[in-house]
């Protein structure tokens, strides 16, 4: 399991295309990859779960993967997040 | 009668198909074998899947890439790894049917969206509601809305038409809707343009005032709607409905034909649009440019500010789907009584008289500039031209195309291609720039009158306020003083002038601006034919001596009455 925290910093937050770009992002991978916003957890491959997730502009989510490509899953993720879907 | 919102112009006379959303009895059984229903279930899924496919093939092929895209989402939601989970642990734990069990899990989905005070995830909601019905009408051996094969020609009146409905409508038999909910922007209506049919929306208590075979006639116009009506009225609409439909008829024959008056003098005729989708209409009439792009739309109905490339993209869609014709993108034209829920403007006096467009954009120069580095990255793909709107003096001109000079800097240090030659012109849509046109002509590379805002400026006429209506004439004789100075101003200075606002798709003025020398008209795409009709039918030498004579009339009531007399 590998697992890191990350800050939501774009005006949008997790939702409408960076929600759709994030899961499309995590669909990539094999690994199951979990999000965490306070004590909820949400599954990263699911659109309906990170839009009822609600991410906003400043808000703080941990993004956890276990299996065989867990590493490369959070890595892109994060930086995914981090690039502020482009905004 | 009944008025609502005129969505789509045209006359349907007809017999209603009420199609209301039937609520489908789920009943809760009780299942002993499990594993057999979740195949039931993946059955189901299989063949929504098909259909979706389907519909998205259709829905690229009749209407367009915009309205597909909405069964792409249909298609994800089909493939949500919770969506499925969920419902499959729900009829293993629970050991029910799977059409109870995708009730009750769509269910809690679409009551989570709607309760978010979010228009994005109330069309979610929407999606998975649409999605819900599907697969339980799959379950069910339930044939789907049967709009798909109607026996007879009929006006659909419903709550609400889904993107399913109107992918599958039977174009021949539709004679036109009513539904109860949406505005002009809404997915109906929208619909309802693109396809021609005419269309009514926002109409309160229609689905309860009908029932199946009522006759119904409506105005698509007006947004007038008359049920069961007296003959004598059926024979009114009908007259009004034969014109209609004849002259359409003898406006498809000009298509392709040279926007000219009889003397040579050639004009474009050009179709104002809000968004990339109403691109088809403006193409369907025979447009020749597009004289109006207002980007405000793009800013509409979200929860934050479009990014630089979602703008783009748009913008792009535009100068491409013209292919090469003239497109002018007008800057957010925002503020005043056109709100964005995500920016904070105190509420004002005078909102038109306010804190709004570029007075906005000069302030707020992030906003300005990543709207202008889109348009200047997708001026690359076609012929685009930059406007400001409420330009009030030369120092907000020059400040704006300071602006856009630095935003172009930066571009070119960053690499990023553009049109070097970029036209950059302005609205004059306020008294004091139509006064001093003659300085601004010598900055801008052209005009364009918006006379919306232009009358309610020069006769300090609210165009909101229902008590004085009356006194917001488009035939006030300072109003054509004002545009002939503007067009003349422009000329002396080898610019091009053009008109954006109502008046310019007026049949009874379109003469008179012609007389004038106006060089673009840009209307309601659905106006365009028609302007064209009647510009061929002109000599431009006549109307100049009209001109003359008409600018020199005390009052709007005699304008009117000499263009009446001596136009016909």
């Amino acid at each position: 399991m590998y697992k890191i925290d990350v800050v939501v910093k774009n005006e949008t937050g997790l939702h409408a295309r960076p929600a759709s770009m994030f899961v499309k992002e995590a669909n990539k991978f094999t690994s199951e990859i979990i999000v965490t916003k306070g004590v909820n957890e949400y599954n990263a491959k699911s659109i309906l779960g990170i839009l009822t997730m609600g991410a906003k502009m400043g808000d703080n989510i941990t993004i956890k993967a276990e299996g065989e490509d867990e590493r490369e899953a959070v890595d892109a993720l994060k930086s995914l997040v981090e690039s502020n879907f482009g905004e | 009668m009944l008025k609502g919102i005129g969505a789509s112009p045209g006359i349907a006379i007809g017999k209603v198909l009420l199609k209301k959303d039937e609520k489908i009895e789920i009943e809760k059984k009780n299942i002993n074998n499990t594993e057999i229903e979740i195949d039931r279930f993946n059955d189901a899924r299989d063949t929504a899947k098909e259909q979706i496919q389907e519909l998205h093939r259709m829905t690229l092929e009749t209407i367009g890439e915009t309205e597909a895209k909405i069964f792409e989402a249909h298609r994800m939601i089909l493939d949500d790894p919770d969506f499925l989970q969920q419902i499959e642990s729900e009829i293993k734990s629970q050991e029910i049917n799977a059409e109870y069990a995708i009730k009750k899990i769509t269910d809690a989905f679409i009551q989570i969206f709607e309760n978010i005070e979010d228009e994005y995830m109330k069309e979610r909601a929407a999606d998975i509601k649409d999605v819900s019905n599907r697969l339980i009408n799959i379950l069910q051996g339930v044939e789907t809305a049967d709009l798909s094969n109607l026996d007879e020609e009929a006006i659909i009146v419903s709550e609400d038409l889904t993107p399913s409905d109107t992918a599958q409508m039977d174009k021949s038999k539709v004679l036109g809707f009513v539904t109860e909910v949406g505005g002009r922007t809404s997915h109906s209506a929208i619909m309802a343009r693109t396809l021609e049919i005419p269309a009514v929306v926002g109409v309160d208590g229609i689905t309860e005032a009908v029932n199946d075979g009522d006759i119904v006639i409506f105005d698509g116009d007006e947004g007038k709607i008359y049920i069961n009506p007296e003959d004598s009225i059926i024979e009114k609409y009908k007259n009004i409905k034969k014109r209609y439909e004849k002259f359409r008829e003898k406006l498809e024959e000009i298509k392709g034909a040279e926007s000219v008056t009889k003397d040579g003098f050639k004009v474009e005729l050009a179709g104002n649009i809000g968004t990339p989708q109403d691109l088809e209409a403006v193409l369907r009439n025979d447009g020749e440019g597009i004289g109006l792009y207002r980007t405000e739309f793009l800013y509409m109905d979200r929860d934050s500010f479009p990014n630089e490339e979602e703008q783009f993209e748009a913008y792009k869609a535009v100068a491409e789907g013209m292919n090469g014709k003239p497109v002018v993108i007008r800057t957010l034209d925002i503020g005043g009584d056109k709100e964005l829920s995500y920016l904070d403007l105190p509420e004002e006096m005078n909102p038109f008289l306010g804190y709004r467009a570029i007075r906005l954009c000069l302030d707020k120069t992030d906003i300005f500039i990543t709207q202008l580095r889109a348009i200047l990255r997708a001026s690359n793909y076609g012929n685009i031209k930059i406007m400001f709107p409420m330009i009030s003096s030369i120092e907000e001109l020059r400040q704006a195309k300071e602006i856009l000079d630095n935003t172009k800097y930066q571009l070119r240090k960053e690499g990023v291609k553009f049109d070097e030659n970029i036209e950059v012109g302005m609205m004059v849509e306020i008294p004091a720039v139509a006064v001093m046109s003659d300085l601004f002509a010598k900055e801008v590379d052209f005009f364009s009158i918006g006379t919306n805002d232009l009358i309610q400026y020069t006769t300090a006429v609210d165009r909101m306020n229902q008590k004085i209506s009356h006194l917001y004439n488009q035939f006030h004789p300072a109003l054509l003083r004002l545009i002939k100075q503007v067009i003349d101003n422009g000329h002396k200075e080898n610019i091009w002038v053009g008109m954006c606002g109502e008046v310019a798709g007026d049949p009874k003025l379109i003469p008179i601006l012609i007389g004038m020398g106006l060089n673009e008209f840009s209307m309601s795409p659905i106006s365009i034919l028609k302007a064209r009709w009647l510009i061929r039918d002109l000599s431009q030498k006549d109307m100049k001596e009209m001109v003359e004579k008409v600018i020199n009339l005390p009052t709007a009531e005699e304008v009117k009455n000499f263009i009446d007399e001596n136009i016909k």
